[in-house]
């Protein structure tokens, strides 16, 4: 049962902790009581392509295909991303699309093997001790072929992270803040020294100067037994800091913040402060891969809440039915609920049993009515500015004003509050008295933010296109314009030019007139057939050149005039 | 098996606004109870006519707005406006007074604002300041408390002014005081000094050791619920404390400098509605800045105005219209104060 009694703390905001925070009721006993369990072989396993952040994989076997355990069937592709291998023995049925526990809910491809129940393993040839042997980069490789992910929950490909370059402080993750969840406790007390061995490949990968193991006080046996491991390691480069129990302390900023007293940039990365951090859980794939050449193909998920028979903690294959890890542990009770993987803070819930436990499946949680009330309607009471929500927000943001212009769609005036500093922890929404999914409203407005902001690239190409289109089109046009000028020039030149050899034609043909003319005066036109001619044909000949003569006389007369 | 979907995070607090608002409501009985002690049946009838008049009007008003009426009257805060008002306004106030503050605040101040969450004003100091400046000379009467001058009327006397003309003007001069601040400002501003107004044959009376009669212990037991109220984390330590302790400052300054003419820092904040102020009205969160920093200058802005009216002002007391003007100031506060924001290098203004 919730405590009805005022959780929520306001914390200062000294050098070595985070402004906020809530006490949450943890409920970890309830799956703490038994050891570690292995999760007997299943017949079939769901293993999905992408169970990482970044890109898929290149699928390296088909259907039909025989595979042993521990066999790679994806191979990272690029930059960010992560192997999958064969959790066991046998064939792959089929390469298709089945749904997984993803926020989308949608189907993705999964490889789907038929377990021979051989347990037939691939040849493995483990590094060992001899890893202090080997470079940065060759660990690196040797945990990206493992296809090791960030297993606290994000599931980022952890060789990306292991950069060697800056990095002074190793921060191992043991805090575990959301209630119910017990893996890495569980994980911590029986297996502290692998942590620590793990821990120390990390560290020479990334040559840290020191190492800080967190664990929150919460978890006493867990604290027992790795300070023992610590102890009982002879580097002394390790130590041991127990942190106070409060949520979200288990975030990676906020960690951070306590074990270094530094403050991650909002926009920005552990490593821009010269820190790394991974979980616990991370650490001990991390060992199992360079100490026995194990890949990625099992973790420890905590099966817990009231809706379980009996809860606990079991070591299982990725790809392990839900239903099948459910039935283990005695089944549902008759007023179970809700089933969510992750914690009641940050989880998913899923509307399924039948889909897979993937790597990032720390804990399947099985509420019933009595372990928490899941938000029935969506209507809530107006905010009343109360404020509780700004005492408790570990990112130090005002999430009431925050929810004022997220409902709004005011997304410049949330962006100058910072809304990308939010967390998505749940602090607000658990203290809030009008019970405003806050939360939610955030959500929204970042995808709101993200989607304006593809708007806004979209349409900044298309302006782009645009205005080079235009630009384009004005040169063209410019170049017509000049190119008719000149021709326009040229032809008024021609004109001029035309007139002149005109003229000058005219002056020839002038000239040559005028000689012609001259040789005329000079040698007067004498008839032909004059001789011979009869008294009266003179006669006639005579009166026409009179005729002649005198119209001669007359049009020069004219000519005068 | 299939399960319901919901979204992050499924845990829930069980604190609800409701619960604040009774809460607040708890916190106002002790000082309650002592103003009736002090001041008689009139206390009672305020809170009976307060009550039964915000609550309809906020009825009436969700029906008009056509929003669900149930829930938001189970939700206390009409009730505690209610409250607030009725121990604010003077306890032989008539009921069409006490009716007409009720009704401004519910309809005017919050519902047509918005209604719960959207009011920039502090509801219970709208309709106070609107009686306050209507019917000023009502606004100043006060019964003389317990002891004083033949104590408060008895009930069929308090019946009679409160709800029928049943008493004369003459009469009603007769049974009613000023408030002890009034008293002082007044005398003060006739150049009389402080010993005089003590001393005074009429007045006199009215002063304790510390503050007027009865006020100290009403002030004391308004602390005392909203030291509770911080403790059950209903209210801001903030506003509360820097608050008083501006208010300390300011009479404190004075006083040391001219002992004769300035009450004492201790007469101030534990005379008239200094710590129902403090905790109950300037505490109101949708009007309060909410920024933490913005919340200690709020807290202090309203006791430096307060201070001023108090002792230069028109008015018998400044703590409404204090809390008003700096209700207008919130919004520009939150946007100021903003705090640091988790990885970010300093604050934006």
């Amino acid at each position: 049962m919730l405590s009805r009694d005022k959780t929520w703390v306001g914390n200062d905001n000294g050098e070595h902790s985070f402004h906020g925070g809530i006490k949450l009721p943890g409920h970890k006993d309830l799956s703490t009581q038994s050891p570690i369990a292995d999760m007997p072989a299943c017949d079939v396993y769901t293993v999905p392509l992408n169970q990482h952040i970044g890109a898929e994989g290149e699928i390296l076997v088909k259907a039909g295909d025989h595979v042993l355990k521990g066999q790679m069937l994806a191979r990272p592709h690029g930059m960010v991303s992560a192997a999958i291998h064969s959790p066991v023995s046998g064939e792959i049925i089929e390469i298709s699309n089945h749904r997984f526990p993803h926020p989308s809910g949608l189907a993705a491809p999964c490889f789907v093997i038929k377990n021979d129940h051989k347990d037939e393993w691939i040849e493995r040839n483990p590094v060992g001790d001899d890893y202090a042997q080997l470079g940065s980069h060759e660990l690196r490789g040797l945990i990206r072929d493992a296809g090791i992910v960030g297993l606290g929950g994000a599931g980022f490909p952890a060789a990306v992270k292991q950069t060697e370059v800056g990095i002074t402080t190793l921060i191992i993750n043991g805090v575990e803040c959301e209630p119910y969840i017990s893996c890495d406790d569980m994980l911590m007390r029986e297996h502290a020294d692998e942590i620590i061995a793990g821990a120390k490949i990390i560290a020479q990968i990334i040559k840290a100067e020191n190492c800080v193991i967190a664990i929150e006080d919460n978890k006493p046996q867990a604290i027992d037994a790795v300070s023992k491991a610590i102890n009982d390691d002879d580097s002394g480069f390790i130590e041991l800091q127990v942190v106070p129990t409060i949520y979200p302390s288990g975030g990676e900023r906020q960690l951070i913040k306590i074990i270094t007293g530094m403050e991650v940039p909002m926009n920005g990365l552990p490593a821009d402060i010269h820190v790394l951090c991974h979980n616990v859980a991370t650490s001990y794939a991390i060992y199992n891969a360079i100490y026995h050449a194990i890949p990625l193909i099992s973790r420890i998920v905590t099966i817990t809440g009231h809706g379980v028979q009996s809860p606990q903690n079991i070591n299982t294959a990725i790809g392990t039915p839900i239903k099948d890890c459910i039935e283990f542990c005695g089944g549902y009770r008759d007023d179970a609920r809700a089933l969510i993987m992750g914690g009641p803070m940050m989880g998913l819930t899923l509307d399924t049993d039948e889909l897979p436990v993937i790597k990032t499946s720390n804990c399947l949680l099985v509420t019933t009515p009595e372990d928490m009330a899941l938000p029935a309607s969506k209507s809530h009471m107006p905010c009343i500015r109360c404020g509780k929500c700004v005492d408790v927000c570990p990112a130090n943001l005002l999430p009431q004003q925050l929810y004022w212009y997220s409902a709004d769609r005011d997304y410049d005036r949330a962006i100058n509050l910072n809304l990308f500093g939010c967390i998505e922890c749940g602090c607000c929404d658990y203290v809030c008295p009008s019970d405003i999914p806050l939360v939610q409203y955030f959500r929204h407005a970042k995808s709101g933010i993200w989607e304006q902001e593809r708007e806004r690239k979209k349409s900044d190409i298309a302006r782009q296109r645009h205005e080079n289109r235009q630009a384009r089109q004005d040169k063209q046009k410019q170049e017509r314009e000049e190119r008719l000028r000149k021709k326009r020039e040229a032809l008024a030149k021609g004109k001029d030019s035309h007139k002149l050899e005109l003229d000058k034609k005219k002056a020839l043909i002038a000239d040559a007139l005028a000689r012609v003319k001259e040789k005329k005066a000079k040698q007067p036109v004498k008839p032909k057939n004059t001789e011979n001619l009869t008294e009266e044909q003179l006669e006639k000949i005579a009166e026409a050149d009179r005729r002649r003569k005198k119209l001669k006389k007359e049009r020069g007369d004219q000519d005068a005039v | 098996m299939l399960f319901k979907k919901a979204d992050a995070p499924y845990l829930k607090d069980y604190s609800n606004v409701q619960s604040m608002m009774l809460k607040v409501i708890y916190a106002l009985i002790p000082g309650s109870i002592a103003m009736f002690w002090f001041f008689g049946w009139g206390v009672l009838f305020n809170l009976a006519i307060a009550i039964s008049v915000c609550l309809a009007s906020e009825a009436m008003m969700l029906k008009f707005r056509r929003r669900p009426v149930e829930p938001a009257l189970k939700d206390g805060s009409a009730l505690v406006t209610a409250c607030l008002l009725a121990l604010a306004l003077p306890p032989l106030a008539p009921w069409w007074l006490v009716a007409i503050a009720s009704l401004f605040a519910i309809v005017v101040a919050k519902h047509l604002y918005g209604g719960l969450g959207f009011n920039p004003f502090n509801p219970a100091m709208v309709g106070y300041v609107v009686v306050l400046i209507s019917f000023p000379r009502e606004m100043t009467l006060w019964t003389p408390p317990l002891g004083v001058a033949g104590g408060w009327p008895s009930f069929t006397d308090a019946v009679a002014i409160v709800f029928g003309s049943g008493i004369s003007t003459q009469a009603l001069d007769a049974i009613t005081m000023a408030t002890p601040i009034d008293i002082l400002k007044t005398h003060i501003n006739m150049e009389h000094d402080i010993e005089y107004v003590r001393t005074h044959k009429v007045y006199g009376e009215l002063f304790g050791p510390v503050t007027g009669v009865g006020w100290e212990w009403i002030n004391g037991l308004y602390l005392a619920g909203g030291l509770w109220l911080i403790k059950q984390g209903v209210i801001d330590k903030r506003i509360p404390i820097s608050f008083i302790i501006s208010l300390v400052l300011i009479s404190n300054f004075l006083s040391v400098l001219d002992y004769a003419s300035y009450s004492s820092a201790l007469f101030h904040t534990l005379s008239g509605g200094t710590m129902l102020a403090a905790f109950f009205i300037a505490t109101d969160p949708v009007t309060a800045s909410t920024t933490p920093r913005g919340r200690i200058i709020y807290g202090a802005g309203i006791a430096a105005i307060a201070y001023i009216i108090r002792n230069w002002g028109g008015y018998p007391d400044g703590i409404a219209f204090a809390v008003l003007l700096m209700n207008m100031a919130a919004p520009l506060l939150d946007q100021y104060t903003q705090p640091r924001t988790f990885g970010k290098s300093e604050a934006k203004s």
